[in-house]
């Protein structure tokens, strides 16, 4: 679109940005306040992390969530992957309208009905809650989002440089493996780090699918959330925003170098 | 080579590729729905799990027989009887469809000033939006709650600048609900918009301003309309959840109303009524069924219809 920029777009842009990022600005400088009251600023210190280190029962929540993210996020990425492939390359299949209706619906399914009805499974099957059936829970809610991301990849990159595989005699699978996969490889990178974030973040579900001993950090926070603010929750949540945004710089720099090694490669095969 | 040996060898290898996804989907994701459905027509009971009638698959058909004899509507004649439930709905409804609106009026201006600004500049303002969405949903509603208590921020400025003179209680009120739900969804409204915005033909607004039509014409004419598939996918994209979100009315609402969701676990946790919850649960699905099929419409569109 255009490049009249008007005052009013700018203004806009800039406004919607600050009402984005100043609660969670305001969130990271409190974590760093000597006081423990709100408004009361008793100067930088860092004794809220330090009282961090000592919360055993915090620390073992995180060490939970990494794990069940890991693994739900691993598993979302190579069922969500199949389904992209599934749906873009194999046509009318049949079942392909209740598929796709299954694969979009979690999407903004609200989340009280997915783990509710996903617990009802658990309990019906007579499965002992905890650890695994958080993770099939995640692996369900994050695979579709996964799709999302690697369809919309395989929709938009170049399908003649698969056909041109296949003409001369290149056999489908390693067709896939030599020239599909590492096209759609970011793609894929940056699903499973979107199905880490959602399931490091899940309260609801993992709420109704957990068992004893399986506290995630969400459901660690949100039982001291409920009794007011802490300092110690601002420190959490600082740390968690703090790798977030490492992982998400790191990911946006390896991108950036991938796609200007590969303008190189381009470079150099024209000369 | 022909076709049909290429096309042959394809299905055969792929087959799994569909069928794996597919059958994890089967069972945990549509085989729990109809388990939902089950319980919904059960009676509550105190025992492992807490409901009645349980199936007896050793007495077979007899069995079968005896189940679906002890089933019943109780459940929901309670939800269409009871002011609790239909209260819920109901707020949660509206506070869906003014969030909504809301995140409309906001979200578009941005998506819009974004796909105007310069060229270059626009992936970086489509991160920064994304941003805040990868990290916790939780941390950001609690960022809030520092702000919105009574000796918190908001209070503090609002005093310093004399605009109160007391604190206001910001907190546990439907306000802090809608600042909540417009915070957390502000992505999902800017993103599609954006999409669609960006996408718009620049000379056809050329075309427009050479003709002497004035700018804010221009743009209803013009530039809405085309925006439309992104401003419905926003919309629903916001409206869906928004309508069974627990966390935010739970966290920064009052306890005077509450949303189905909050209803909904209040039903599951604290009375362990879980026939009722159920009910709850496939009573909010029917709700949410037209937006959902119309939402997954426009999504197949969007990621097939290139085809």
């Amino acid at each position: 679109m255009g490049r009249k920029t008007s005052a009013f777009n700018v203004v806009s842009v800039a406004l919607g940005l600050a009402f984005l990022y100043l609660p969670i600005v305001i969130l990271v400088i409190y974590s760093f306040n000597g006081s423990r009251l709100v408004t009361v600023w008793g100067g930088w210190s860092l004794t809220w992390y330090r009282a961090l280190l000592s919360d055993r029962a915090m620390i073992d929540a995180a060490w939970a969530s990494l794990r069940i993210a890991a693994l739900s996020a691993s598993a979302a990425t190579v069922l969500g992957t199949c389904a992209a492939i599934a749906l873009t390359r194999m046509g009318r299949f049949r079942g392909r309208l209740l598929f796709s209706g299954m694969v979009y619906a979690p999407l903004v399914m609200p989340e009280v009905i997915t783990g509710l009805s996903v617990l009802l499974l658990f309990v019906a099957l007579d499965v002992d809650r905890g650890f695994w059936t958080i993770s099939i829970a995640h692996t369900t809610l994050t695979l579709c989002f996964v799709t999302v991301i690697v369809q919309s990849r395989l929709i938009s990159f170049d399908r003649s440089l698969e056909e041109a595989a296949m003409d001369l005699g290149c056999p489908p699978l390693k067709t896939f493996l030599t020239i599909t996969l590492p096209l759609i490889a970011p793609a894929i990178a940056a699903g499973w780090m979107l199905a880490f974030s959602l399931s490091l973040d899940d309260l609801v579900i993992a709420s109704f699918t957990t068992g004893p001993g399986a506290t995630t950090l969400p459901i660690r926070i949100y039982s001291e959330v409920r009794l007011g603010v802490k300092p110690e929750i601002n420190a959490v949540c600082t740390i968690m925003i703090a790798i977030v945004a490492l992982g998400t710089v790191a990911s946006s720099l390896l991108a950036k170098r991938g796609a200007m090694r590969r303008e190189r490669a381009a470079l150099s095969a024209q000369m | 080579m022909s076709m049909g040996a290429k096309k042959g060898r394809r299905l055969g290898s792929t087959r799994l590729v569909l069928l794996i996804p597919y059958l994890w989907l089967a069972l945990f994701f549509l085989a729990p729905f109809l388990i939902v459905l089950k319980i919904s027509l059960s009676q509550t009971a105190i025992a492992q799990p807490p409901y009645v009638p349980a199936l007896d698959w050793v007495a077979g058909w007899a069995g079968l027989r005896d189940f679906v004899a002890a089933l019943s509507t109780d459940n929901y004649a309670l939800l269409g009887s009871d002011w609790l439930y239909l209260v819920s709905y109901l707020k949660s409804l509206q506070v869906a469809a003014v969030s909504t609106a809301i995140l409309l009026m906001i979200g578009y201006p941005i998506a819009y000033g974004i796909a105007r600004l310069p060229r270059r500049l626009q992936p970086i303002l489509v991160m920064l939006v994304i941003l805040p969405f990868w990290t916790s949903f939780l941390i950001r509603v609690y960022a809030w709650i520092n702000i919105l208590q009574r000796d918190g921020l908001l209070n503090d400025v609002l005093m310093r600048l004399r605009v109160v003179d007391q604190p206001v209680a910001w907190l546990s009120s439907d306000a802090a609900i809608y600042i909540g739900m417009v915070y957390s969804y502000l992505p999902f409204m800017v993103l599609p918009l954006y999409a669609t915005l960006e996408k718009v033909d620049e000379t056809l607004l050329e075309a427009a301003a050479d003709l002497g039509c004035p700018r804010w014409k221009t743009f209803w004419l013009v530039t809405l309309p085309l925006s439309l598939p992104g401003l419905a996918a926003g919309a629903l994209l916001c409206f869906i959840p928004i309508t069974g979100e627990f966390v935010i009315p739970d966290l920064l609402g009052g306890s005077d109303s509450m949303m189905i969701g909050q209803t909904l676990w209040m039903e599951f946790f604290a009375n362990k009524d879980w026939p009722v919850a159920s009910a709850i649960a496939v009573a909010l699905l029917g709700l949410l069924l037209v937006p959902m099929l119309f939402y997954e419409r426009l999504q197949q569109r969007s990621l097939e219809g290139g085809r």
